[in-house]
């Protein structure tokens, strides 16, 4: 199988008025076509700058950004992007603000297919009867419901999110987690998740990458293996096999931290 | 019930305002050419009822005209700051040093700048004293848009034009009718002054002026009274085009 996404010796810095801030530095990556990808890492690693890469929205100093075997270099109408703000336009009701970028992808397409394919999505993330709302009416949890709804509305070929449930309360997060995975078996998609939690990480994820801390290079790479039988289940979080996961993982962000790992347990 | 109240609280205000006001004349005994009381009004209105229609109609075209440029060449401005830091750094200095020029020193500059051009110089004038809170406003709000607004659509490959039309234009709207709110009473003002400073003015500034000058004080008073209601007009006018385009920005009272 070839990898959907492709990162080759990524290394990347900003300029500052006090010298250049180097953030990434030969970052490797590969996600195969139809894979979820969970990236964790010390805060200010260059995470968000990783997401920003893969939309095509800059361009590195050294190194490739592969896409569907092109070469990144300018954006692409296949990639949708969801944030930590839901990012909702607040003069729009949450349909119009789900058709959006399908007036930029495909203006041809007519009003009511348009309305045919954002109601399919409301109503597999349980947000049918809020179409005609405004987005500050709607709750934060909704209003991310409704951001990723518009992030994969016109079929993209990645889904690249910037920590989208860092805002949200505990139970909440956990309801979207399902969501993700409910949309996921209706609408294949790949997708790269920034996150800073590391359940989440391992509950969505099919791979974890973890970055060092700043300029941030591929440290290690997760393969996460799920116990019980292709669904995930919550409960699966807190099994043997779960815990012995995060704690890799939590070694892992420590060694990125520059600090020592905790014994073995 | 709603609208009765909404209706019958600002006439109630109106009304008590009014009764102080003739209670302290009447209670200091003050002839009408030191004041006017309001009982004095009805007279002025009824004698030159038609020098009022004129002359609001004239003053009230010509502070639209002015407001309307200043919508343009304020939002234009303020599209220019928005998106060019350079030129944002150029021009702030330059916009708040002419905005703390006293507009009246201006007067005598057009009058000579654009001799007889009468209703040219006070729709200048209505225009150069209101489009100062416009440009700042709107390009305030362009320059501040959050990253996330532009790369949802950047990433979809929209245009400059694509994002500004869509995103950034509509989110700057309450700020624009905010400072459009400042802007109408402003270019009122301006007016106004070109209309009772210049020799040989019209509206209802040059009737103020020919009340003062024929020591006819309950006219004065009425013009001001006038000048107060064509304000209220021109201001809820604009409340009811915010209502109409950025209506979505007004939270749900409770």
């Amino acid at each position: 199988m070839t990898n959907l996404i492709d990162i080759k010796g990524v290394t990347h810095a900003y300029k500052t008025p006090n010298g250049p801030l180097p953030v990434l530095n030969n970052l490797n990556m590969a996600v195969p076509e139809g894979e979820f990808c969970a990236v964790v890492g010390p805060s200010g690693c260059g995470k968000s700058t990783l997401t920003r890469l893969v939309a095509g929205l800059m361009k590195p100093d050294e190194g490739e950004v592969w896409l569907h075997g092109e070469l990144v270099k300018s954006p692409r109408k296949t990639v949708g992007m969801a944030f930590q703000n839901p990012v909702m336009l607040e003069w729009r009701t949450i349909l119009e603000n789900v058709i959006l970028p399908l007036e930029i992808v495909a203006p041809r397409m007519s009003k009511a297919d348009k309305t045919e394919r954002a109601m399919e999505l409301l109503a597999l993330v349980g947000l049918e009867g809020f179409e005609n709302k405004r987005p500050s009416e709607l709750s934060g949890g909704m209003r991310q419901r409704a951001s990723l709804c518009r992030a994969i509305v016109h079929k993209p070929d990645v889904l690249i999110m910037d920590e989208p449930f860092g805002a949200l309360d505990a139970f909440t997060r956990e309801d979207l987690w399902q969501t993700m995975h409910a949309l996921r078996a209706k609408e294949p998609f790949t997708a790269v998740l920034i996150t800073h939690d590391l359940r989440e990480s391992v509950y969505l994820g099919d791979q974890v990458i973890v970055l060092s801390g700043r300029p941030a290079t591929t440290q290690f790479v997760l393969d996460v293996q799920y116990p019980g039988d292709g669904l995930r289940d919550l409960d699966g979080l807190y099994t043997p096999e779960c815990a012995d996961m995060l704690h890799v993982l939590r070694d892992q962000i420590k060694i990125a931290q520059g600090r020592e790992p905790e014994e073995a347990h | 019930m709603q609208t009765l109240k909404k209706i019958a609280i600002p006439v109630l205000a109106i009304s008590v305002f009014v009764a102080l006001w003739e209670l302290l004349v009447w209670a200091n005994g003050w002839p009408n050419y030191v004041m006017a009381s309001p009982s004095d009004l009805p007279e002025a209105y009824a004698r030159f009822w038609n020098l009022f229609l004129i002359g609001s109609w004239q003053t009230l075209w010509r502070t639209v005209a002015g407001l309307a440029l200043a919508v343009f060449f304020g939002t234009l401005l303020g599209m220019i700051m928005g998106f060019s830091k350079i030129a944002r750094d150029a021009l702030y200095p330059l916009l708040v040093g002419f905005n703390a020029v006293p507009k009246a020193t201006l007067v005598p500059v057009l009058a000579l700048l654009f001799i007889g051009q009468h209703n040219f110089n006070t729709v200048l004038m209505a225009f150069l004293i209101s489009f100062f809170p416009i440009a700042v406003s709107v390009g305030i709000g362009l320059s501040t848009l959050e990253p996330e607004y532009r790369d949802i659509l950047r990433s979809l490959g929209a245009s400059r034009i694509t994002i500004f039309r869509k995103i950034a234009l509509p989110k700057t709207l309450p700020e624009f009718f905010g400072a459009l709110k400042v802007s109408a009473t402003l270019a009122f003002i301006g007016t106004n002054l070109v209309e009772i400073i210049s020799p040989h003015g019209r509206g209802l500034g040059a009737l103020f002026l020919s009340g003062q000058t024929n020591s006819n004080y309950p006219l004065m008073f009425a013009v001001l009274i006038a000048l107060a209601v064509l304000g209220i007009v021109l201001y809820y006018a604009v409340v009811a085009l915010e209502r109409i385009f950025a209506g979505w920005a007004e939270r749900p009272q409770h």
